[in-house]
């Protein structure tokens, strides 16, 4: 009797030993994204049609915004995912600098993606990441029904817009929505508004100096973009809630009072992302219809309007035959049309049809960005994290506090000093 | 007599294996402790002294930066906004736990519904410290005046025809409604502990006390608090342990924003989104050292009251 329970002991420890080996011998690849909700949704539609038709298992791990921790925990630990979204190229570099990623020029095909953007994840002539998408950043979300409705038209100015915002608190309304929250990363959504005026005030070349840290922070053109934000973040009237509104309302709720009636506020400056989260606060809303967008304008009359973008960044820990077929698939136009049809971004790789945009609103966003002659990614983005999401977010947070402008840049323009050492 | 009996043998028994194991029975005593030691090395010292280490050396722990991270942690402006908020943790945390603790302890032990009233205060060390700083934020979530408040502490200020408050923003309060979810946390705890010192006095010494006229007022004062004193020590010098490292609920409540920032969570911010090792060690130093004295306190008085009893 013992022996045969010994014997079947045997038996299925050998089976089982088997079936764990068998696993362990199917090709996986592992993928650490910051998405959640609907986009984490629409990747998921990827990488289902990246399993059908490589038969490679992929592991996707959605970790959140604490992304840059997790990533720096895991290498450090010599346990990093194959494939990961990276926050922003500032980090990426970080992650260059310590020779943790694989270079992507050998494995995927250059020509489809768009100089400006391999531009930014170009390290010593090696490309380090690519791009799924694009988020057009410079964006004002209205409800043209109600703008109808009040007589108010879409300014194409900086004076027009502050002419509009003086305009709609004169008539008893809140003007602007503003949400700086956003738990650890708190404050960004500040950081936008003003590098879109410093591209505007300054021009692009001073914009590109200013990521380099070749011009201060207490230079009176990024004090001028910092006052221009203050203009209106600081001004309880012209933002839902007033500034407590503006620091403790999430990013994504941001635009739900724009959609109450009466509406709680007018407009709301904000990427093109913020699509998927109207549609998820109230999926009746049609797009072109209910919401719309105009491009967040220039200083003066005739002047370019330009254009700030950012996109999610996908770079490569280990090089192995599945990994590199993973972020092949990731940078081709199968894989980003699937993606940006879903959540209405923008594709990266040059060789996706734009008929793909049907909503009216990526369409638009599309025409933009075509249509730009000057693109710039977000500088916070671009900055060494110690200053790009660290005291450039706080000093957003601080500022819209009420501390004064001078105390806030001198704080950065510290920590710039050691960062960009 | 029996007793003794089976532990003569037992002694004699081990005192064979011991023979057999170790010849020198000075060296005994290591040979039980080893393995817990190596442990303690390896999970403790080792760690502790690299870190040291490391907090000499610049972000990337290659080259020698002498005393530049200890400069930077004591000249940083972050960094002593997060001494002075540590320090107010400190004081009103420490206080408001061990004082609230000691209060429902001897009150409760007064009523019949002892045991609901302890489990119902005792209920939130059950959850987590992320888990219960999430459900404050809803507690102290804001929202512009005229739209339905999803906070019930702006839910009442509203209903009584206030303001709406953005709590977690306006600076020095926002440290202390922080420090509220921390005492709502762990006053359970400091209970307790309060609580079974409380049960271990003997009923003699009040009685006492009363027949020899003393009122409740001074049986409080002058016996029961002079006999839990020992205990309320270790009490006081384990939240002061656990509040200087504090950490969870700043993080997920406002990540240090608006002047709440703490030393732990700074430590944090410079090691895993900063990059810079070398001055996360040297503010886990700082910690470590204040930590430190409080710990041996703590150990000092355990082992006193091991004694007296």
């Amino acid at each position: 009797m013992l022996k045969r329970a010994l014997t079947l002991l045997l038996i299925v420890t050998m089976v089982g030993g088997l079936g764990v080996w068998a696993v362990a011998q199917q090709k996986t690849v592992s993928i650490a994204v910051t998405w959640s909700g609907q986009e984490l949704q629409a990747f998921q539609d990827v990488i289902a049609q990246f399993q059908k038709e490589t038969g490679i298992t992929v592991n996707v791990e959605p970790i959140g915004r604490d992304l840059a921790t997790v990533l720096v925990t895991r290498f450090k630990a010599g346990n990093p995912p194959d494939v990961a979204a990276m926050p922003n190229p500032g980090q990426m570099k970080q992650f260059v600098d310590e020779n943790a990623l694989v270079p992507l020029e050998s494995i995927i095909n250059m020509n489809q993606q768009p100089k400006g953007f391999t531009d930014l994840t170009t390290v010593d002539g090696h490309c380090y990441g690519i791009f799924m998408d694009a988020d057009v950043k410079s964006l004002v979300w209205y409800d043209p029904k109600v703008f109808k409705a009040k007589g108010y038209t879409v300014p194409t100015t900086w004076d027009e817009l502050i002419n509009l915002t003086q305009q709609i608190a004169r008539s008893g309304g809140t003007p602007w929505a503003i949400g700086l929250e956003s738990g650890a990363a708190s404050g960004w959504p500040g950081t936008d508004w003003i590098e879109d005026l410093m591209l505007r005030i300054a021009g692009p070349q001073a914009y590109d100096l200013w990521i380099q840290h070749k011009i201060s922070w207490l230079n009176p053109d990024v004090q001028a973009a910092w006052r221009a934000f203050g203009e209106i973040a600081l001004n309880p009237k012209y933002v839902y809630g007033g500034t407590s509104g503006a620091l403790s309302t999430n990013f994504g709720d941001a635009a739900n009072p724009l959609f109450t009636d009466p509406p709680g506020a007018y407009m709301l400056k904000q990427a093109t992302f913020m699509q998927s989260f109207i549609q998820q606060a109230d999926p009746n809303l049609v797009a072109g219809e209910d919401y719309d967008i105009f491009p967040f304008p220039p200083m003066g009359p005739g002047l370019p309007t330009p254009i700030e973008g950012s996109g999610d960044l996908v770079s490569v820990f280990n090089n192995t035959p599945e990994s590199q077929a993973l972020i092949k698939y990731l940078a081709g136009a199968e894989a980003q049309t699937i993606f940006c049809q879903k959540l209405g971004k923008l594709a990266v790789n040059n060789t996706v049809n734009p008929d793909i945009y049907t909503n009216p609103i990526s369409k638009k966003a599309f025409e933009i960005l075509s249509n730009a002659q000057v693109f710039r990614f977000d500088a916070s983005d671009s900055m060494p994290a110690q200053v790009g999401s660290g005291t450039f977010w706080t000093g957003v947070l601080d500022y819209v506090n009420g501390t004064p402008l001078d105390t806030v840049l001198t704080k950065i323009e510290q920590s710039a000093q050691e960062a960009y050492k | 007599m029996h007793e003794r009996g089976i532990r003569k043998r037992l002694s004699s028994a081990s005192g064979r294996v011991g023979q057999f194991l170790s010849p020198s029975p000075r060296l005994r005593p290591w040979f039980y402790v080893g393995p817990s030691l190596f442990l303690l090395f390896l999970f403790l010292v080792y760690p502790a002294i690299e870190t040291i280490v490391l907090s000499f050396f610049g972000p990337n722990s290659h080259q020698f930066v002498g005393l530049a991270n200890y400069r930077y942690a004591f000249t940083d402006s972050t960094m002593l906004t997060s001494f002075q908020n540590n320090a107010i943790w400190l004081v009103i945390f420490t206080i408001f736990t061990v004082a609230l603790g000691l209060v429902i302890a001897v009150l409760v032990d007064r009523v019949r519904y002892e045991r609901v009233a302890k489990s119902v205060i005792f209920l939130p060390m059950a959850i987590s410290m992320v888990g219960a700083s999430v459900i404050w934020k809803f507690m102290y979530a804001f929202k512009p005046e005229g739209i339905a408040q999803i906070g019930l502490l702006n839910q009442i200020v509203v209903a009584f025809g206030g303001k709406p408050i953005a709590w977690l923003i306006h600076s020095p309060w926002n440290n202390v409604a922080l420090i509220a979810v921390g005492v709502w946390l762990w006053t359970g705890f400091c209970m307790v502990v309060l609580s079974a010192a409380l049960k271990n006095i003997p009923k003699q010494l009040l009685e006492a006390a009363r027949i020899d006229g003393a009122n409740e007022w001074q049986v409080f004062l002058k016996v029961l608090l002079p006999l839990l004193w020992p205990t309320a020590t270790v009490v006081t010098t384990t939240m002061i342990v656990f509040v200087l490292k504090i950490f969870d609920i700043v993080y997920v409540m406002t990540n240090g924003n608006y002047n709440t920032d703490v030393i732990a969570n700074l430590m944090y911010k410079q090691a895993f989104l900063f990059g810079n090792y070398g001055r996360a060690s040297a503010i886990s130093v700082i910690l470590l050292l204040v930590i430190v004295p409080m710990m041996w306190i703590n150990i000092r008085r355990f082992k006193g009251q091991m004694e007296m009893r």
